[in-house]
């Protein structure tokens, strides 16, 4: 599915800096039963940010309107942990946010985030530290992530790091282009591949 | 060049490097459930594509079906809609499917290897995590995203990076009442939830060798746990017994070429792996869990860690502890448990069903328990039945459900209900994995059965010492 291209977004950023986030707080299990892709922000986080009754709980950060319309969140270290599920970056996406900015991400989850237009930036822990202190001190802070020169920065200070992305996934987030775009265009090779397969 | 069995069956399915990218990386085998499949099946129409290899993909249900009554129709309409699009999708792109009350349906990674289908030296993909549950048989398996499964349905293909390499070497011999899963476990909390990310493991040595098929699964199957992408180990004479004759693996000629092949698949000598971590057996014992990640694991006996002896931030660590109302320094055995789950693509074969039935043979359910016995497939199921261990936990007071993922992620009805505290025999202790507000206890089928019979966390060498 088509999503929007990615350049350089300037965004002040939810905070969430619990540890091991894990795709079912992201998404529980009982919000997969779709069989569109359409919504997934409703459920986003629903146990964390709902009580039973279907209030909001007040001291999440989501919902806290210092945080509300930022297009970048930035989680504590082993970040989308557990479940393949790509009904968790989904519901990123559909929250409206662009980028996850962490210390460490779980392998299924950044490739998912990929896929779908989400870019996973990883960060050391020192930086990632450093970003939730001056959101704690002034919500509105604003991060600029850059993804053709591959930094991300503090606005306010100027503090900057780069990050790791392969050349071919930063062009695809570039250019809104995704992997079966490039399969599709190598079928000859993979048809060759295939026929010499064993079993 | 010496080799590692991991680089063996990567390399060879690697359809081309792309530069400063991933690689282009050819699937020989591809299950689908109705959860993850229906969005891939959308995005493949509205782009004009078709399946291209139908007969490189097979379709089971498992994750939201109910296991009472699937004679009847499914009840709740959204998990209908799901069963109804996969059955569906696959009669319309030719792809097997299996779905509720077929012979050959269960847990995908159940059924997988039950019927054939996972083979060494392969590559199979899932939109599952738990797909690494192959990996017993030498094949590179790991779960996928439902973006990738349109890849594989329209192309075959998917494209990753290849992930460094791990060696876990686990020799000596197990403990009495230690089983695989606490050796998974056990694996897990010394590396943490997120100690293997970005790895691919082996796991080798005499505990590896001297386990069973259905154990070699229950290990792979956990690589995830600790962020591997996945795990294997190298076939040996037990791999090949185990798939012999089985209805979709080669037979004849093609049997004796893929065995040529499958010769070749263990590590080199001298070939290296980035990073390599020994443990023995004698230091496993029973596990349990007492937090909210499989990391958080520790022997049966011990008592849960402070803050200040554990990895990772202080107040991760107490609100995980908060959620599963526990405190620092508490013992989990004698805590009062409500529910039981035996199943799971963890620990929903005939081993397991065997080891629950070691424990409750001529004991009685706990009262207080509600139990959840749930085989992985109707192939267990007749093996149970086969066994006569139907007898055993229909004497003891258990109930045997049909098949299906079942509690494990609570997708159908079978959740625990919040604060109440579960000992289960699957694979996450997440927070709401079994149910909102449930509080799960991940251990052995061994664990499981004294707890279940017992009423309270039990280590299960009490009772196998009493039967000795």
């Amino acid at each position: 599915m088509a999503y929007d291209k990615f350049g350089v977004l300037t965004s002040t950023a939810y905070p969430l800096p619990t540890e091991n986030v894990d795709t079912d707080q992201i998404i529980p299990a009982r919000f997969l039963k779709a069989t569109e892709r359409k919504d997934f922000d409703i459920n986003f986080f629903r146990d964390w940010r709902y009580n039973a009754d279907g209030t909001p709980k007040a001291d999440f950060p989501l919902n806290q309107e210092k945080y509300a319309g930022s297009k970048i969140l930035v989680g504590g270290s082993n970040f989308g942990s557990g479940s393949s599920r790509e009904h968790a970056a989904w519901s990123v996406y559909d929250f409206g946010l662009r980028c996850v900015i962490s210390s460490a991400f779980a392998d299924i989850f950044k490739n998912n985030c990929l896929n779908v237009g989400v870019l996973p930036v990883q960060v050391s822990a020192a930086f990632a530290d450093k970003l939730f202190v001056a959101i704690e001190a002034d919500p509105k802070t604003e991060i600029k992530v850059d993804l053709p020169k591959q930094t991300v920065t503090l606005v306010a200070t100027g503090e900057s790091e780069s990050f790791v992305i392969n050349g071919y996934k930063k062009g695809n987030m570039l250019n809104g282009f995704d992997d079966i775009d490039y399969l599709k265009n190598i079928e000859e090779e993979i048809t060759v591949f295939a026929e010499k397969r064993p079993f | 060049m010496a080799k590692t069995l991991f680089d063996k069956v990567w390399d060879s399915h690697v359809v081309r490097k792309v530069e400063d990218g991933p690689d282009v990386f050819f699937i020989d085998r591809h299950f689908i459930h109705e959860v993850t499949s229906p969005v891939a099946f959308l995005g493949l129409e509205n782009r004009g594509n078709s399946v291209v290899y139908p007969e490189r993909t097979f379709a089971t249900a498992d994750h939201n079906t109910p296991t009472i009554n699937q004679h009847l129709p499914v009840e709740d309409p959204l998990s209908a809609n799901q069963l109804d699009a996969l059955e569906k999708n696959a009669k319309k792109h030719g792809i097997s499917h299996w779905g509720l009350g077929d012979v050959n349906n269960g847990i995908v990674h159940i059924v997988g290897p039950e019927n054939g289908i996972t083979l060494p030296g392969a590559t199979i993909v899932c939109g599952d995590s738990h797909t690494s549950t192959h990996g017993a048989f030498g094949a590179i398996a790991f779960g996928i995203g439902t973006s990738e499964v349109e890849m594989v349905l329209s192309t075959q293909c998917i494209m990753q990076p290849k992930p460094k390499k791990m060696r876990i070497n686990v020799n000596g011999k197990l403990g009495l009442g230690v089983t695989p899963k606490d050796v998974a476990l056990y694996i897990i909390a010394q590396q943490t939830t997120s100690g293997a990310t970005g790895y691919f493991v082996e796991y080798a040595g005499d505990v590896f060798e001297d386990m069973t098929m259905e154990g070699r699964m229950t290990v792979c199957n956990l690589s995830i746990e600790m962020g591997a992408r996945g795990g294997m180990i190298a076939p040996d004479q037990k791999t090949f017994d185990y798939i012999a004759g089985r209805a979709q693996t080669p037979k004849g000629a093609d049997w004796d070429k893929a065995m040529a092949y499958w010769d070749t698949l263990k590590t080199d000598e001298g070939a290296t792996f980035d990073v390599e971590f020994n443990y023995e057996a004698s230091d496993i014992e029973p596990m349990i869990t007492y937090g909210t990640n499989p990391g958080m694991g520790m022997g049966v006996t011990n008592s849960i860690p402070t803050a200040d002896a554990v990895e990772g931030g202080a107040e991760t660590y107490k609100k995980s502890l908060g959620y599963m109302d526990f405190n620092e320094g508490d013992s989990m055995i004698g805590k009062k448990i409500d529910f039981v789950f035996l199943g799971s693509c963890t620990n929903g074969r005939i081993e397991d069903f065997r080891a629950f039935c070691s424990i409750v043979e001529g004991r009685k359910k706990a009262d207080n328990v509600t139990a959840w016995l749930v085989p992985g497939s109707h192939k267990v199921v007749d093996q149970i039945k086969e066994e006569g261990l139907d007898a055993i936990i229909e004497a003891a007071g258990f109930v045997l459900r049909e098949p299906g993922c079942s509690a494990c992620l609570a997708m159908n009805d079978d959740k625990i209900p919040a604060g109440k505290l579960s000992v289960s025999t699957s694979n996450r202790n997440f927070e709401g994995r079994q149910g909102p507000g449930s509080r799960t206890l991940l251990a052995s089928p061994l664990v499981a059965a004294a707890s279940a019979v017992e009423g309270v966390v039990t280590d299960p060498r009490t009772i196998l010492n009493a039967n000795a």
